[in-house]
């Protein structure tokens, strides 16, 4: 009898999660579409003016891909609740907190990594200057799995009841208000020739905070919904 | 089997019980299972069988009363990997192959020796639908796929809720071997079904639930 080592099962766990998502790549392009599709109607809203443009594009382009993310959000660990999987996961040998942090992970390079991809176009579309994409780009690669981590805390919260995509995106939306402030902030900087690093380094020590402290709140938080 | 009776036992419930929402759910429990040995929990239905096979998994906490493992009091860290639970949701993915599932499985949890994803799902009887996704398996084929898990992983304890549930007569003859097979090496198993346990190694223990 031989025990897996923790870095086996992560990337069983990733691999597995990664396949599901592969098969299933309508489910990847949905959010990616509706960022494209909502980026593409501002400027026939607004009207195609360049300054005006230029001046939303930044935040325009961060609101779009974290409401995208929120799309997909909803569907983390409810699959594995309903076939069981979740239970398989709790009763395994390995710490849950580190698994269902590369189920976490594996979220997000299945959903935010491709919002990320068609960031720089979606921000082309609305004329942001080409040098202040990078710090956009920076922005989202801090905002994004931030948001990931603490959208499935809420999750694993609501994992117990009925219909709990209302009640999530009700509770996330205050949560995500800071990391929103931040990325736009140091996108506006830039692009107003002013230090941005600032408003990153915040964006990057709330990332480190729920890094770790994440995954331990949702494998206690679904504990719970299991033993009810 | 009185030698065994004076070891320690693997899994022993003290005045076990359990309530949902102050109602309890079964009247206090005890039982000593040892290593070797076949328990069937009998039941009607409601009388809290797959309750107290989430309790002895670990996925409901004790209300009152005391469960211990090989003489300690039950901590999950202590008995990870040891115990192996089969619910009434088997765990498999539909959009994976059941090869995918029980790699998945062996990857958390690791396997037997000499054992191998392919050699199990040939035994299982699921030769043939390695790779086709779960999805397009009967209910029957699903449950041996989920079964594929006893061959494959190294535990102690198996706790099988309603085993034979969609099973043909050859799955059933296939789970009461894998039982038998179980117990003979020293591990120990806890069964609830209704009928459909014919067990040659010795009469299996009994734990009778009443509401």
């Amino acid at each position: 009898m031989n025990r897996p080592g923790l870095l086996t099962a992560c990337a069983a766990m990733l691999r597995r999660d990664l396949t599901l998502a592969w098969r299933r790549r309508g489910d990847i392009a949905m959010p990616v579409l509706y960022a494209l599709i909502v980026t593409m109607l501002f400027p026939f809203a607004l009207g195609p003016e360049d300054t005006l443009l230029q001046r939303i594009a930044g935040g325009v382009v961060l609101v779009t891909v974290l409401l995208a993310m929120l799309l997909a959000l909803d569907a983390m660990f409810s699959s594995d609740i309903e076939d069981g999987s979740l239970e398989q996961l709790v009763l395994a040998p390995q710490p849950l907190a580190l698994m269902l942090g590369m189920k976490i992970l594996a979220h997000w390079l299945t959903t935010a990594l491709p919002l990320i991809v068609i960031a720089p176009l979606l921000a082309g579309m609305l004329h942001l200057p080409g040098a202040v994409i990078p710090v956009l780009l920076l922005a989202l690669l801090l905002a994004t799995p931030l948001l990931s981590l603490l959208g499935a805390v809420l999750v694993a919260l609501t994992a117990g009841t009925r219909r709990s995509g209302m009640l999530l995106a009700l509770m996330l939306l205050p949560l995500c208000v800071p990391a929103v402030i931040f990325a736009a902030g140091a996108v506006a900087a830039a692009q107003q020739g002013l230090p941005w690093l600032a408003p990153i380094a915040w964006l990057g020590a709330a990332l480190v905070l729920a890094v770790v402290l994440a995954p331990l709140a949702c494998a206690a938080a679904l504990r719970i919904a299991l033993d009810a | 089997m009185t030698a065994a009776n004076t070891a320690v036992p693997l899994l022993e419930a003290r005045a076990l019980s359990f309530q949902r929402q102050d109602e309890p759910v079964f009247a206090p429990l005890d039982f000593r299972l040892h290593a070797g040995e076949l328990a069937l929990i009998e039941g009607d239905n409601g009388s809290g069988k797959t309750t107290l096979m989430r309790i002895l998994a670990g996925l409901l906490h004790v209300s009152d009363g005391e469960l211990r493992w090989r003489g300690e009091p039950l901590q999950r860290d202590r008995c990870a990997g040891e115990i192996l639970f089969l619910g009434h949701q088997l765990g498999l993915k539909a959009d994976l192959s059941p090869r995918e599932n029980l790699h998945m499985a062996a990857g958390l949890n690791g396997s037997r020796e000499g054992m191998s994803a392919a050699a199990v799902l040939t035994e299982i009887g699921l030769g043939g639908y390695e790779d086709e996704p779960v999805r397009r398996l009967s209910a029957g084929q699903k449950k041996r796929a989920a079964l594929a898990r006893l061959l494959l992983l190294p535990a102690t304890l198996w706790l099988l809720d309603e085993p034979f549930a969609n099973l043909d007569r050859i799955g059933i003859a296939l789970v009461n071997q894998l039982l038998e097979m179980h117990t003979a090496r020293g591990g120990a198993a806890m069964v609830t079904s209704h009928g459909a346990v014919s067990f040659h190694g010795g009469e299996p223990q009994r734990i009778r639930m009443h509401d």
